[in-house]
């Protein structure tokens, strides 16, 4: 087997004009991972920029209107650009730097890694180019121009689907064409080796906070951490520390979209099959030739037809459980959280708390579960008018 | 003897032309190859489409498209090259991404391979470090798995070379494909390296369009390869491609053969 496996899930399958890039990256990271200078610097900018350690909040009035498990926010939503998404970006453009990298690119779906990484780039001085579904810009019109505005050219990407794993294809491309100047700043635990690493290297500081602030807390670990998963870098960031701790169950809500039977779904371990694609295997939804199904879901961040390939693992070995949840069920989620805590979610967050909410009623009261609140739903409020059939004159 | 050896024995330049299977239809798709092998090719790259092509510039994705549009299948494509076979025996040769012929299954892909005829694979999401999943069917059923090479690849060239068999793909240039008005590789300096190290015959693609273009690659290798060109024609004419095609070869076949 070669590099970067779990399980048979990962691995390198990309083009050759790629490879040296991909080996140069893998090369930097292996350094800087363990350089005390490179991970002061990073923990500076978690602390000073980000806003870290984020708050791990005890949602009483969610837990006592669900009448059973203690429930836990982790506020990721807090952390500036207001998702995890920056956690990750902030780690990726400070090693493009150390590599002395002047341009970046990105992928974006909902658009939150997007920002991520104009707002880092901006920080840092280096150019960014972000593509994104030309599908995904409408339904994220605010993101653009937030991107724009932090100095970050967004280019709508017209092939395909139109949505993220179109953006992924084009960041590709692009990343083929300008692979000697530029570096290609991946938004999920996905993606050829090191990223599925990397990623998860750069988001695992979610679920370690966690843990030190469950066990300062209420002195011992939580009996179930919960978190959605497209991609899944926020799920595999909360879950990371936790996957020794056995007792922990380890949640990752995927997006179902209309309904895991309908064809217009993104619940890759729910409906998908073992393919190779974006340069690893594992699995996506595809048909029995291997082509790539248009997937959907109300969430244009969990709209994607794969999962990282740990994921993956971590399904295959049954240490992780993976689970659907509806648009509808994201929507009533998306809303009972703003009227019952005052904090209105991302709707890729909103499908972990849908979760949370029909799990917690059946667990006793002396049970404690974490939902990661993986990002705010400002982003949101316009679709979601739009999905109730509410007219906003913006 | 292997037939891709005996195609670059029999065309000391060779030109390689490649089209999409199912672009805008197998019928046309079996005439095109007919057509293009009547006209000189050494070998036909075929490509069996994918939704996903990432690395195709503009012209072969939207051929992609088209042909899936119209209900392209892996298994579709295999008949109609069982029914080319009583036409043509042209080398033939498949380009495709890796999933496609994994969710298939290598070995049931491999093995149909050799029956029907087609005597190398080039898989483009497939760097050597992985090429072990496909070497051994591929291998088993004596169908070549053709290595590309970069103008990236640097040390890597030596490494590639020494293992390929079918032909060497050498890409002229960085990015995807499609037409190019110049290529600035110093694309001498990476065919010499590969010399060094094989006798496996090396032919060059992406962005050449011309017979200009075309016979400058030749010059210093063993052949042309040329795809959006092709497919840009097809594109534009359809069904009624095999013709305008047939002439687009031949003028290659000249320029390539004449140097």
């Amino acid at each position: 087997m070669t590099k970067g496996r779990y399980g048979i899930h990962g691995g390198q399958y990309i083009p050759e004009t790629l490879m040296n890039a991909v080996l140069e990256l893998e090369k930097a990271y292996e350094f800087y991972k363990n350089d005390p200078e490179f991970l002061n610097e990073l923990q500076a900018l978690y602390r000073e920029y980000a806003n870290r350690p984020s708050l791990l909040y005890y949602a009483e009035k969610m837990t006592n209107d669900l009448g059973g498990a203690k429930i836990y926010l982790k506020r990721e939503d807090l952390n500036h650009t207001g998702a995890h998404k920056i956690n990750n970006v902030l780690g990726q453009c400070l090693l493009a730097k150390k590599m002395g990298k002047k341009r970046v690119i990105a992928e974006t779906g909902a658009g939150q890694h997007g920002v991520a990484t104009a707002t880092v780039a901006a920080l840092m001085g280096m150019d960014c180019v972000v593509y994104m579904g030309k599908e995904d810009t409408e339904r994220q019109a605010l993101n653009v121009f937030r991107m724009e505005l932090l100095g970050a050219k967004v280019v709508a990407v017209e092939s395909g689907t139109q949505t993220l794993k179109d953006a992924v294809n084009e960041a590709m491309r692009v990343w083929t064409a300008q692979v000697e100047d530029t570096f290609y700043v991946l938004g999920s635990v996905m993606g050829p080796h090191p990223y599925p690493e990397m990623v998860r290297d750069f988001q695992k500081v979610i679920g370690k906070e966690v843990k030190e602030q469950m066990l300062a807390k209420e002195g011992r670990l939580p009996d179930a951490v919960i978190a959605c998963v497209g991609g899944g870098s926020n799920a595999m960031g909360l879950f990371y520390d936790f996957i020794p701790d056995e007792e922990v169950e380890l949640i990752g809500v995927e997006a179902a979209g209309r309904g895991v039977n309908t064809a217009e779904t993104a619940a890759t371990i729910a409906r998908g099959s073992e393919g190779i694609f974006h340069g690893m295997k594992s699995y996506f939804m595809q048909d029995e030739y291997g082509q790539i199904a248009p997937v959907y879901s109300i969430s244009a961040g969990l709209d994607y037809p794969g999962i990282g390939p740990e994921h993956a693992y971590l399904h295959d070995i049954g240490r992780a459980k993976y689970v659907p949840c509806t648009d509808d069920e994201s929507v009533e989620a998306f809303e009972y959280l703003s009227r019952m805590e005052g904090i209105i979610p991302a709707v890729e967050s909103a499908h972990a708390l849908s979760y949370a909410m029909k799990l917690a009623p059946t667990l006793s009261k002396d049970k404690i579960i974490v939902v990661n609140l993986s990002g705010r739903g400002d982003k949101d409020v316009a679709a979601i008018a739009r999905y109730k059939g509410v007219n906003l004159h913006e | 003897m292997n037939k891709i050896k005996e195609a670059f024995q029999k065309h000391p330049k060779a030109f390689i032309p490649f089209i999409t299977s199912g672009d805008p239809d197998l019928e046309t798709t079996k005439k095109l190859i007919v057509a293009m092998a009547e006209a000189g090719a050494a070998v036909v790259e075929l490509g069996i489409p994918f939704s996903d092509p990432v690395a195709e510039g503009e012209v072969i994705q939207a051929a992609n498209m088209r042909a899936l549009s119209k209900g392209c299948t892996t298994d579709k494509i295999f008949d109609m090259i069982k029914e080319v076979r009583t036409l043509t025996d042209v080398p033939l040769v498949f380009l495709t991404y890796v999933n496609p012929i994994f969710t298939y299954g290598v070995e049931k892909f491999y093995t149909k391979c050799e029956e029907v005829g087609v005597y190398g694979t080039i898989v483009p999401d497939v760097p050597f470090e992985e090429k072990a999943e496909l070497l051994e069917a591929a291998t088993k059923h004596g169908v070549d798995i053709i290595s590309l090479i970069a103008p990236t690849s640097d040390a890597r060239i030596k490494m590639i070379a020494k293992e390929a068999t079918g032909y060497v793909y050498v890409v002229s240039s960085l990015g995807v494909t499609g037409v190019r008005s110049n290529i600035t590789t110093d694309i001498g300096a990476i065919v010499e390296q590969i010399r060094e190290v094989t006798d496996t015959p090396v032919a060059i693609g992406f962005g050449i369009s011309t017979p200009e273009q075309a016979a400058a690659m030749a010059k210093v290798s063993d052949g042309a390869i040329v795809g959006s060109a092709i497919v840009k024609i097809v594109g534009e004419h359809g069904k009624d491609s095999v013709e305008p095609v047939r002439e687009y070869v031949k003028q290659m076949v000249a320029a390539v053969e004449g140097v």
